[in-house]
């Protein structure tokens, strides 16, 4: 089947590609950086976080690349004052209400941007445990200046496989999606709330035993920011022992089922500390199952 | 798979055993492929169908040929494939055409307007696919049950092309692989036959030792053996006959009385503690480099991404000591050496250089030179004008009930099998900590925990003519009256092997694991 070809022009250079690619394919195919974070190339774009917002001619508003279709003739800028400001706007108020000190990515967009956060005040005060789980719209009311409101909260080590730590999600939605129809099919968790009291929720609320979740860890599989992490992550971490520059990552089939899932098994001190697989696998997709993901203890001497 | 208009998942719970595979399911789904799902129990898998057709344990030959009999009847049958690629259509037709969904139904179990719309649905569709796992091979009459549904595919001519096919889910990361390689008692490697001289001839010269002409035995077949005394030594490989086989007692009993035995594993299992020399091996998935094939034939590379612990080593580098010290010096090659003179000799891997694996992700076989890039599906040869090679025969099957028959004594079925988070007999998955995991239950359905007065948590005791086991009470409601379901993951607190049955399908070896006839007793009397 032949596939019709578009033409358009970004930053002056003219590409084309094929019928059905986003703005953002045609950026990159014309070599062109364009940030993103709640994009993945195996989920479906949400198109929420706006980092990735390019100039269209005659279009009235900023575009996000990650999602409009590409069209014949099209004009693209990625690199104009207008989506300058844009991404440095979005990265502050990310940065003012999110712990982002995990994404690499935004650490360097924010150099590259000129954000400063700190303009929005200082962090308030971490909430409470299940405070704003329980929090309902129209519970925020803006502050004085002074301060910057955050989603800051304690982190959620409910399970012996992964913990949630809140205070780092940006509401990409990846996790969602990679636990709804793009991977999963689970659908345990979403997002409840509006506002600023919007959050990833299992259904009412309940703990993640008593939810739909299989423990697939997909949603950890996507993440951006290190809110889901894997448990020997998080506890590694917490000991000041996640050394990075010591960790090899081999790419290996798991050891169960017959399908043939390739794992990307990262190794510090000749241990399995994080199973990943890469999305780019056409058994995988990227998504593995609770014993691909979590299950090598063995490997120590069950 | 993705692309497919109609899945069949006949005796297979995909969504918890096959979790990845169903991802791809998913994908059809959502694409607006029909799903029609062939099982005992309501699963999750069947959650997701479009179709659910409970049948009776050890009933799948008595449906498939009520879903071939409507195919017949209705006018269905793909006339023209049958035609040119097909042999024995007759006979199988003049069979088979009677044993309508209305007639077997008191044996399938099955209302018969289901049976038929699922024949319509899968006749018509323009791509169909039927997939199945052990619920159609672990029964005394596994081949049938293959038999049955291969009958299917070919009465509507869903083989052979994009979309459209018969696909066993192999339960195991090498299963697959392991017979790719020849550890089959029939086969050498590529699949060519122990007993050709032709074949034996080739590998010989490769090898420079003679190969023994005869076919070997199977696993149930090696059992036979131990029993009449025949079989004395026994080297068993990352494998744990003492808690996976059927009719546990009897396992135990003829492992413990052999001369030798020799267990090679990479953790001190069951089997290992009755061994006289246990030699410990690396995990052959990350500490050691090599090939496995999944499922799709795909053959992939593992890595060695850690160092094993202690003195243990790679397979291949006992396989070769022990060869030296028993004559053959082998030296001691690197894997890739080894899959190299593989490659010189199977038709089916010529073309695969580690190089290659790597480049394409994988090959799936048959890939006999560097020109090709494997198959996507086999049997293609079957929509060639004219057909190449054999034409692909039908088989007359008869139904035939499990083995072990219910009655007074032992009134209930029981049949096994795996949950999501674990894994047969649990050597590898009780190496982590799941939130799911429930331990072994009984899992009854309601209408039978009412008649027994059993409550959930409850622990009664399930006893069948071979053993008997306690453990707490699960209530399933996707169970039906008259079945039990359990596991094997636990077997060193609940041992269901000591309930199955150890009849096995003569042509595979494989136990009807499936299908044990048990009854299920209450440890204290009722209180009034």
């Amino acid at each position: 089947m032949t596939q019709r070809t578009l033409e358009l022009t970004v930053d002056g250079v003219k590409v084309s590609v094929p019928e059905g690619a986003t703005l953002l394919d045609a950026c990159r195919k014309a070599g062109k950086d364009v940030p993103t974070f709640c994009w993945a190339a195996n989920l479906t774009p949400a198109n929420v976080c706006r980092i990735c917002v390019v100039e269209l001619g005659g279009a009235r508003t900023l575009v996000p690349a990650c999602s409009r279709k590409a069209e014949a003739g099209q004009v693209v800028q990625t690199d104009s004052p207008r989506v300058h400001l844009s991404r440095k706007l979005v990265l502050e108020l990310l940065g003012s209400s999110v712990d982002m000190s995990l994404s690499r990515d935004f650490q360097a967009l924010s150099k590259r941007y000129g954000a400063r956060p700190e303009r929005f005040g200082n962090k308030a005060a971490r909430a409470e445990a299940g405070a704003r789980d329980a929090a309902h719209a129209g519970h925020h009311h803006p502050g004085d200046g002074a301060q910057a409101a955050t989603v800051g909260q304690p982190v959620k080590v409910d399970n012996a496989l992964f913990v949630r730590d809140y205070e780092k999600c940006m509401l990409c939605y990846k996790c969602v999606e990679a636990c709804g129809t793009d991977a999963q099919n689970t659908f345990a968790i979403a997002v409840a709330g509006r506002g600023f009291e919007a959050r990833i929720s299992t259904e009412h609320d309940v703990a993640l035993d008593d939810s739909a979740c299989v423990f697939c860890g997909n949603c950890i599989g996507v993440c951006p920011t290190g809110a889901l992490m894997f448990a020997s992550e998080h506890e590694l971490r917490a000991q000041g022992r996640w050394d990075e520059s010591k960790q090899t990552v081999t790419d290996t089939v798991c050891a169960y089922c017959g399908v043939g899932c390739v794992l990307s098994l990262t190794v510090q001190d000749n241990e399995i500390v994080r199973v990943t697989s890469p999305s780019d696998s056409s058994v995988t997709g990227g998504h593995l199952c609770v014993k691909g993901r979590f299950g090598y203890g063995f490997v120590k001497g069950g | 798979m993705e692309e497919t208009d109609l899945i069949v998942l006949w005796g297979s719970n995909a969504r918890e055993t096959h979790p990845i595979f169903f991802h791809h399911v998913l994908k059809a789904i959502h694409r607006g492929a029909k799903v029609y799902v062939v099982d005992p129990r309501r699963t999750a898998t069947a959650e997701w169908a479009d179709g659910w057709l409970p049948v009776h344990v050890g009933a799948d030959i008595a449906l498939a040929n009520a879903v071939a009999a409507t195919i017949l009847e209705e006018g269905l049958a793909n006339r023209e494939f049958i035609r040119r690629a097909t042999s024995g259509f007759e006979e199988w037709e003049a069979y088979t055409r009677s044993h309508t969904p209305e007639k077997v139904a008191s044996i399938t179990g099955v209302e018969p307007s289901l049976v038929r719309r699922l024949a319509r649905d899968y006749a018509r569709a323009d791509r169909a696919m039927i997939c199945w796992t052990l619920g159609i091979t672990e029964h005394h009459n596994g081949v049938d049950n293959v038999l049955g549904l291969i009958n299917l595919a070919l009465v509507t001519g869903h083989v052979g092309r994009w979309g459209s096919g018969l696909n066993p889910l192999r339960g195991q990361n090498n299963v697959q692989g392991g017979g790719d390689m020849g550890a089959l008692p029939n086969k050498l490697p590529g699949f060519e036959d122990v007993e050709s001289a032709a074949a034996r001839a080739k590998w010989e010269a490769l090898w420079g030792r003679p190969i023994p002409p005869k076919q070997g035995l199977h696993l149930t077949g090696m059992f036979e053996a131990m029993a009449h005394g025949q079989l004395r030594a026994l080297y068993v490989l990352g494998e744990n006959p003492a808690q996976s086989e059927a009719d546990k007692t009897r396992t135990i009993k003829l492992l413990a009385g052999l001369d030798h035995l020799v267990v090679q594993d990479i953790v001190r299992t069951k089997t290992a503690e009755l061994a006289h020399v246990v030699l410990p091996a690396s995990v052959s998935f990350c500490e050691s480099e090599g090939t496995v094939t999944s499922s799709e034939r795909r053959v992939q590379r593992v890595r060695k991404a850690l160092a094993p612990p202690g003195q243990a080593r790679d397979d291949i580098d006992i396989t070769c000591e022990l060869s030296k010290r028993l004559g053959y010096d082998m030296g001691m090659p690197a894997p890739k050496q080894a899959w190299d003179e593989l490659r010189r000799a199977s038709p089916l891997h010529g073309g695969m250089s580690y190089e290659r694996l790597e480049a394409l992700g994988g090959i799936q076989w048959p890939c006999p030179d560097e020109t090709s890039e494997g198959q996507r599906f086999l049997h293609a040869r079957l929509w060639k004008e004219p057909v190449e090679g054999r034409r692909a025969p039908f088989h007359v099957v008869h139904d035939e009930p499990p083995v072990e028959a219910l009655d007074r004594d032992y009134p209930l079925r029981l049949t096994t099998g795996r949950r999501l988070d674990s894994f047969n007999t649990g050597v590898l998955s009780r190496g982590y900590e799941s939130p799911r995991r429930l331990g072994e239950t009984v899992d009854l359905s309601p209408h039978d925990a009412g008649a027994l007065g059993v409550q959930e948590g409850e622990k009664v005791r399930v006893v069948s003519r071979r053993g008997a086991v306690v453990a707490p009470v699960r209530v399933d409601p996707g169970l039906r009256r008259g079945l039990v379901f359990m596991t094997f993951h636990f077997p060193d607190e609940v041992d269901t092997n000591q309930l199955t049955i150890d009849a096995a399908d003569p042509r595979s070896g494989t136990a009807e694991f499936k299908a044990a006839a048990v009854r299920v007793e209450r440890l204290e009397a009722p209180q009034r």
